[in-house]
């Protein structure tokens, strides 16, 4: 079996006032670009401080190439990260910040400006080298941060929710160049990240973390089609958790009854009648009719989200239902407020949660 | 109308009660620089005429040499004591957490806050018994515990605008803890240990009552100028007011610099 470039094997993180990384293991392959997502608070954060070294593990241990970081201390770890602060130092130029990770391995002042210029060159910087930070527009800053984490050549580099401070337009310019980046230098990229949008578009897996546990891990479609708790489902955003119990199975699905209605889901596993039975459905899956088939609803309201607008739909027995429509059928359904709509969907696109416990 | 009238007599009332303000406070000493230039052996008006003869006393006075001369001994060596002193101080404030944290930071301030009459008493009861009276060294110790408690607060004011995360993303980056704190956080403090070295030397150079109760025969400037105001009135007083005047003035503007405490100017925000 192939081993881990990052193996994280029993982690455990404890403050004093707060478990913030409870036992969680992870292997991350070398060369990967893998995305821990989850909302503040989670242990994401935790765990990326904990792979540089900059907090010391409670339990567990921290393999990177196969060695135990047990006692090897952050500056021996040459695990650099781009901090959502960004941490340059203002009292150094551009050229003096992306050098420093080289003056402190002591290689020599012509080489290290060389290599720094070289870097900066990369990121579009070259004519910044002189100029302080403070006369940097975010952006720059942002590619500084970027050079003088990756000036060493490190098998590995570390990413705190860096695009965070970036308005929209830069976030997705700064993304497209961290995929660049990734794709030309083949390191292991770690992201954390609470913008479900830059995890999908980045990464090649996604951990999700909540209360220092990890959710699930997997591929942006697979966390995203199928959800392994309601936690990660509701986390996705787009998807509408029916809860529900099984009554019986016909033809590879399974008949659920719910509070809003009677629906039919795939079976993942068998799954005896009487047992919890909740699923759920991804609101781009969903259609909407004036009338015909389907669950009864009234429109709550819509809310634009790039070209597609979200519908907030409240079902009869109080269910609050999200579809993703184009914005011309929107137009065509004359879907305002109050208007009476009919939602159905193919029962193969809805996806059964597992029990607790249970393993796919 | 009256308005604008009632705001430019405001105006004028507040620079006005200003201008007599530092009146008050710089005419003495303006008299003391303009009667050491005069030529007369008192100073008396009509002002009798430009003369170096005051200043060239005091060059020619060994006692006022040798006070000069310990001062600036004593005020070199305090500056740079308190500094690093100051800096140890602020730092551990800064970087640690520890129970007693409170009283330490407390023992470190509050030397200037002690009447110097009762510090120089408690100081020379202590020194004469541990057989420590009458040395200079002693006179730039009790300097050091006063100035390092200012050198402490400009440098831990310089710290509270040190990023949290500056000094690990040095780690990070390779940089060792000693490194760190040469390569990142010694830099960072450059402007405010720069001021505290020159606050320190002002405090140590302008102090008198300690100097004068610990300093037995040692004696710094002005512990001999008040000697020397005891004996008869001296014209030469007027020249080493006028020279201790102007470098304690150079030195506090000095710090001032470099504490980024100027007149009509903030500190630029970081950003665009």
């Amino acid at each position: 079996m192939k081993t881990p470039f990052i193996a994280l094997d029993q982690l455990d993180k404890r403050y004093p006032d707060h478990h913030a990384v409870k036992s969680i293991d992870l292997d991350i392959d070398a060369g990967e670009f893998i995305a821990i997502m989850g909302p503040s608070g989670c242990g994401k954060s935790t765990t990326l401080r904990l792979i540089a070294g900059l907090d010391e593990p409670t339990g567990g241990e921290i393999r990177i190439g196969g060695d135990s970081m047990r006692g090897v201390p952050a500056f021996q770890r040459n695990t650099p990260m781009v901090w959502q602060s960004l941490a340059l130092f203002p009292f150094l130029t551009v050229a003096e910040n992306v050098a420093f990770p080289l003056r402190m391995q002591k290689v020599g002042a012509a080489e290290r400006r060389k290599r720094a210029l070289e870097w900066l060159d990369r990121l579009g910087l070259a004519s910044m080298a002189e100029r302080n930070i403070a006369q940097l527009s975010g952006g720059q800053r942002q590619r500084v941060a970027i050079a003088r984490a990756l000036v060493t050549e490190p098998s590995v580099l570390l990413l705190d929710e860096p695009l965070s401070a970036l308005d929209a337009h830069l976030r997705v310019r700064m993304q497209t160049e961290l995929s660049r980046l990734h794709r030309e230098l083949g390191i292991t990229f770690v992201y954390v990240t609470h913008a479900q949008s830059e995890a999908f578009a980045l990464a090649d897996r996604i951990v999700i973390m909540s209360e220092g546990h990890i959710q699930q891990v997997g591929r942006p479609q697979d966390v995203y089609r199928a959800p392994a708790n309601a936690f990660v489902a509701e986390f996705m955003g787009m998807n509408n958790l029916v809860r529900g119990e099984v009554r019986g199975s016909r033809d590879g699905l399974l008949d659920i009854t719910g509070a809003v209605g009677d629906f039919r889901v795939p079976a993942t596993a068998a799954r005896p009648q009487g047992s919890r039975g909740d699923f759920v459905i991804a609101a781009d899956r969903i259609a909407l009719a004036a009338d015909g088939e389907g669950l009864p609803g009234t429109v709550l309201g819509l809310e634009f989200v790039g070209s597609t607008q979200t519908v907030f739909v409240e079902i009869e027995g109080g269910a609050e239902f999200r579809v993703q429509k184009q914005q011309h059928e929107i137009e065509a359904l004359n879907l305002v407020p109050g208007r009476k709509v009919k939602l159905s969907w193919n029962p193969e696109h809805a996806w059964l949660l597992p029990l607790p416990g249970q393993m796919h | 109308m009256n308005r604008v009238l009632a705001t430019r007599l405001s105006r004028l009332a507040q620079y006005g009660f200003l201008s007599l303000l530092f009146g008050f406070i710089a005419t003495p000493m303006l008299v003391i620089v303009v009667f050491s230039f005069d030529a007369n052996r008192f100073p008396t008006i009509p002002w009798g005429g430009f003369s170096l003869q005051w200043h060239r006393a005091i060059l020619d006075d060994p006692m006022i040499r040798n006070a000069f001369l310990n001062s600036m001994l004593v005020g070199l060596g305090t500056a740079v004591l308190s500094t690093v002193l100051g800096f140890a101080a602020a730092y551990i404030d800064f970087r640690y957490r520890f129970r007693l944290k409170l009283p330490f930071v407390l023992l470190v301030a509050v030397p200037p806050a002690v009447p110097a009459t009762i510090l120089g008493m408690a100081m020379l009861a202590f020194l004469s018994r541990i057989g420590l009276f009458g040395r200079l060294e002693t006179v730039m110790a009790c300097h050091v515990a006063i100035a390092t408690s200012f050198a402490m607060a400009i440098i831990r004011l310089r710290l509270n605008d040190l990023s949290r995360d500056l000094e690990p993303a040095a780690w990070n980056l390779g940089a060792s803890p000693a490194a760190a704190l040469i390569h990142v956080v010694l830099p960072f403090c450059k402007p405010a240990l720069v001021a505290s070295f020159f606050l320190s030397a002002a405090v140590s150079f302008d102090e008198f009552l300690i100097a004068w109760f610990v300093g037995g025969v040692h004696e710094t400037l002005p512990v001999r100028i008040l000697n020397l105001l005891q004996g008869q009135v001296n014209p030469k007083i007027n020249a080493i007011g006028t020279v201790v005047l102007v470098i304690s003035v150079a030195l506090v503007l000095i710090a001032q610099r470099f504490t980024g405490v100027r007149a009509g100017r903030r500190p630029t925000p970081e950003g665009e």
